[in-house]
């Protein structure tokens, strides 16, 4: 599997700057109906242009691949690959720093190991556009960004060095330690609110020191309230991994005090709450289709994104944060799982490709198939949400980086 | 002889009109795959009680006249999973106090009520093997449990002609059972260890031997001995986690030396040996993951080692080793092996008949075969498609799982409720009052 990897890494590199056409039997665009027998064309590493293979003429230079099923390149809206190395062994483990409960300054650009084998193996099942950052298991963890599946350094990588700002309510945030805090879902609301409350201040100081020049206002940096500040002007949404039904009300209820934007995370027990999500205007990023029923997790179910879709609710799905085997999840294989479970296949594939763009704000770069859109697209031999299909190609910035030959 | 002859005679006489009074149910218009042979478009499965009676075409098998018939058509049936590798129910074995427990039963410290074992149903599993875990050399006695609906595990058994209860030894290596002493510090002491206490379980059974019919002579009573001493005498199979190639070496190569039984579990690098396992003649029970690592040890693990295994010649059986893959996804893991590259009827062997045989239970489970127990999975669809259900699971001629229950079908998908345990007991109570 690595190893194909690696194969597929080396051939990208022989095969880079070739403009490419990518004729499939179908072409789901995700900017409108499908298309049959359809042709994208990228050029200098963007889509130049896609539609049915009738009107469009491929210029003789551009190199063709072809594929029974041709969708964008997939977009995973939360996972930690990058931060949360394969080995999982303490050196390669930087998802959760547990000094303090609440450290908005960590930011993911630091941490993020673009060599990953698990990075690789993500996109060579069509994954180009990863949202990875600090993960859940402590109250407030740190920073999360958007990256491509490609590049060498995380500059290269780059597409927005800070999302979100990862918070974690619920059984999860506790520490185990007697006497550190939190220790109860209480003491985690009450922790956050004096954060938030506490960056209002800084914020205000700030900007009376702004506009009255009065230099008894100003103050020191302090890298976690400016942070934090940023979320509150709703520049930056918080992210809040949570579980039971109870802990997504109480998201809500602190995202509405502070006026933040507020991306609901996780959420196995959403179904008990949908009119209260709803109502909410917050989006959601599902867990995994596959994720394991325990704890405050024990009553996830299969259809949970099925419901979220009748219910009107915007959501994705994503490869979430594992801490044993595997150790990360893949949202081609999650997305399929929901395509079982009362989700239609068109909207399983929309949680994996625009709609996660959206929720994730990347949208104006990925997600869809539309002219002036990155070059990102993924390639399979049938459907692709059935188990035994492959994703055969990949491309990524219009440049070939996997492609199996069968 | 004679005498007994005689009795086992009338003994199979009586068992034989008992059967007779059985309601014979028939299963007709779906396509069965029975495992033990081609693929019937429009077959005919007749089980009668526990057992199976009759497998064919629709036009050449007769349905016995006074036959309840259950049309079927347009679905797929398939014989009852058998999932080699499993801890639904909770088991525990060994404890931090030893690295080698073969004292230890699963049996003493299994909860039938578990939600996983329902949930196991919802996936067509209706054999396990569930086992104590990998961080001990060995862990204790695993079982392999019927998932018949029962109250209690003696409801779960599966007794053996020679009157044991069906179950292997569980044993590790590599790093999971790595601690601090008394547990070894490195591969070469994790060996020896192991070496000491089957030398000792030699020498236990000579005694024993010698022992002949005096009693006074026989050594005092040592459950560790007796665990090893089934081992040596082939009573019980030694199921053995192991992941690296030189770790499926060693075992392989400790088998040889003592003599027992080996089954070899999880394999990440198999495909690295395949050719030796072949050579050795060990069967492998083989798990599916989605992603390389989580550990050190599963860091080159891939979905093509149950094509490689098979293609160099060894019998393969693919597992869940719930929880790490859930048994409501246990035909996916198939499925995944046949997108690496495993033949698509022998992904249903690795699922059913290759595992009956690794626990040596084929005489009685594992294919549509007259004369087997009655374990049948109904699905929608094609077994290795992503859209098929588990509509209905069947364990010795009884229904133990059906998606059109709401109690059955909420384990199937999950939900509020679906990992608590026992409600299925309540409900079906409720059910059988009204």
């Amino acid at each position: 599997m690595i190893a194909r990897v690696l194969i597929a890494a080396a051939l990208a590199a022989l095969t880079a700057p070739a403009q490419i056409a990518i004729q499939g039997d179908t072409v789901y665009t995700m900017a409108g109906p499908a298309i049959r027998d359809g042709v994208v064309l990228v050029r200098d590493g963007k889509i130049e242009r896609v539609g049915p293979a009738a009107e469009i003429t491929v210029p003789p230079s551009y190199r063709t691949l072809r594929a029974a099923v041709v969708t964008p390149g997939l977009v995973d809206a939360h996972s930690t690959v990058g931060l949360s190395g394969y080995l999982n062994a303490p050196q390669d483990q930087d998802q959760v720093e547990r000094s303090t409960a609440m450290q908005p300054d960590l930011r993911a650009i630091d941490s993020y190991n673009p060599r990953e084998p698990l990075i690789a193996y993500l996109r060579s099942l069509g994954v180009t556009t990863l949202h990875t950052g600090h993960g859940p298991g402590i109250l407030l963890s740190g920073q999360t960004m958007v990256v491509k599946t490609t590049g060498d350094t995380v500059e290269e990588a780059m597409v927005k060095p800070l999302a979100m700002v990862a918070v974690t309510l619920g059984n999860s945030a506790r520490e185990s330690q007697k006497g550190k805090s939190p220790g109860t879902r209480a003491k985690e609301i009450a922790m956050l609110r004096q954060e938030f409350i506490k960056a209002q201040e800084y914020q205000k100081k700030l900007d009376r020191a702004a506009t009255e020049k009065d230099k008894k206002d100003s103050q020191a940096r302090d890298l976690r309230m400016e942070t934090l500040a940023r979320v509150l002007k709703g520049e930056v949404p918080l992210l809040v991994t949570v579980q039971r039904a109870n802990d997504i009300v109480t998201a809500i209820r602190l995202a509405k005090e502070f006026n933040i934007h507020l991306v609901l995370d996780d959420v196995p027990e959403a179904y008990l709450v949908l009119d209260e999500i709803k109502a909410s205007g917050y989006p959601v990023i599902l867990h995994p289709s596959m994720q394991r029923a325990f704890g405050d997790s024990e009553n996830i179910s299969f259809e949970t994104a099925a419901k979220l879709k009748a219910a009107g609710i915007p959501f994705a799905l994503q490869s979430g944060y594992e801490s044993y085997v595997p150790k990360t999840r893949v949202v081609l294989f999650e997305a399929a799982v929901a395509a079982a479970n009362g989700l239609s296949f068109e909207d399983a594939l929309a949680s994996i490709t625009i709609n996660a763009a959206r929720i994730v704000g990347v949208d104006n770069r990925v997600g869809s198939l539309a002219a002036g859109k990155d070059g990102d697209v993924a390639l399979y031999d049938g459907d692709p949400f059935e188990y035994a299909s492959h994703c055969i190609g990949v491309v990524s910035d219009g440049k070939v980086v996997s492609e199996i030959r069968r | 002889m004679r005498i007994s002859l005689l009795v086992s005679l009338c003994a199979a006489v009586v068992c034989a009109l008992g059967q007779q009074t059985q309601e014979a149910i028939a299963f007709t218009g779906a396509r069965v795959m029975p495992a033990s042979g081609p693929e019937i478009p429009n077959g005919v499965v007749v089980i009668r009680g526990a057992r199976i009676v009759a497998v064919g075409a629709a036009d050449t098998t007769t349905i016995p006249a006074g036959a309840r018939r259950v049309d079927i058509s347009g679905k797929v049936l398939m014989p009852g999973i058998v999932d080699t590798h499993s801890h639904i129910g909770g088991p525990e074995g060994g404890d931090s106090s030893a690295p080698i427990q073969p004292d230890e039963r699963i049996l003493d410290s299994l909860n039938v009520r578990s939600a996983t074992i329902s949930k196991a149903r919802a996936g067509g599993v209706t054999t396990a093997n569930v086992m104590p875990g990998s961080g001990h050399l060995m862990s204790g006695q695993t079982l392999y449990l019927k998932l018949r609906k029962g109250n209690t595990i003696d409801d779960y058994l599966i007794h053996l002609d020679n009157g044991r209860v069906a179950g292997g030894m569980k044993m590790a290596n590599g790093t999971n059972p790595r601690r601090d002493p008394p547990f070894p510090g490195t591969r070469a002491k994790a060996a020896a260890l192991v070496r000491e206490q089957y030398v000792k379980a030699q020498e236990y059974r000579d005694k024993v031997r010698q022992a002949g019919s005096d009693a006074t002579k026989l050594p005092p009573r040592d459950l560790n001995m007796e665990g090893l001493v089934e081992v040596l005498d082939g009573k019980r199979i030694v199921q053995f986690h192991t992941h690296r190639q030189d770790d499926i070496m060693t075992a392989i190569r400790l088998s040889k030396e003592f003599g027992f039984h080996v089954v070899l579990h999880h394999v990440s690098e198999g495909w690295l040996v395949a050719d030796e396992i072949a050579k050795a003649g060990v069967p492998c029970s083989v798990i599916e993951i989605d992603s390389p690592g989580g550990k050190l040890e599963a860091k080159d693990v891939r979905f093509e080692t149950p094509a490689i295994l098979y293609k160099a010649g060894v019998l393969v059986a693919i597992h869940t080793d719930d929880p790490i893959t859930d048994s409501r996804l246990l035909l996916r893991s198939a499925a995944l092996a046949i997108r690496g590259g495993l033949p698509r009827e022998e992904a249903l062997k690795a699922l059913t008949i290759n595992g009956a045989k690794i626990l040596a239970l084929d005489q009685r489970v594992g294919s549509l075969e007259p004369g087997k127990d009655a374990d049948l999975v109904v699905l929608s669809g094609d077994p290795f498609s992503a859209y098929t259900k588990v509509l209905e699971t069947w364990v010795e001629g009884q229904k133990v799982f059906d998606r059109a229950n709401p109690q059955d079908r909420l384990y199937a998908v999950g939900g509020y409720g679906a990992s608590h345990d026992q409600s299925d007991m309540d409900l079906d109570g409720e059910e059988d009052r009204q």
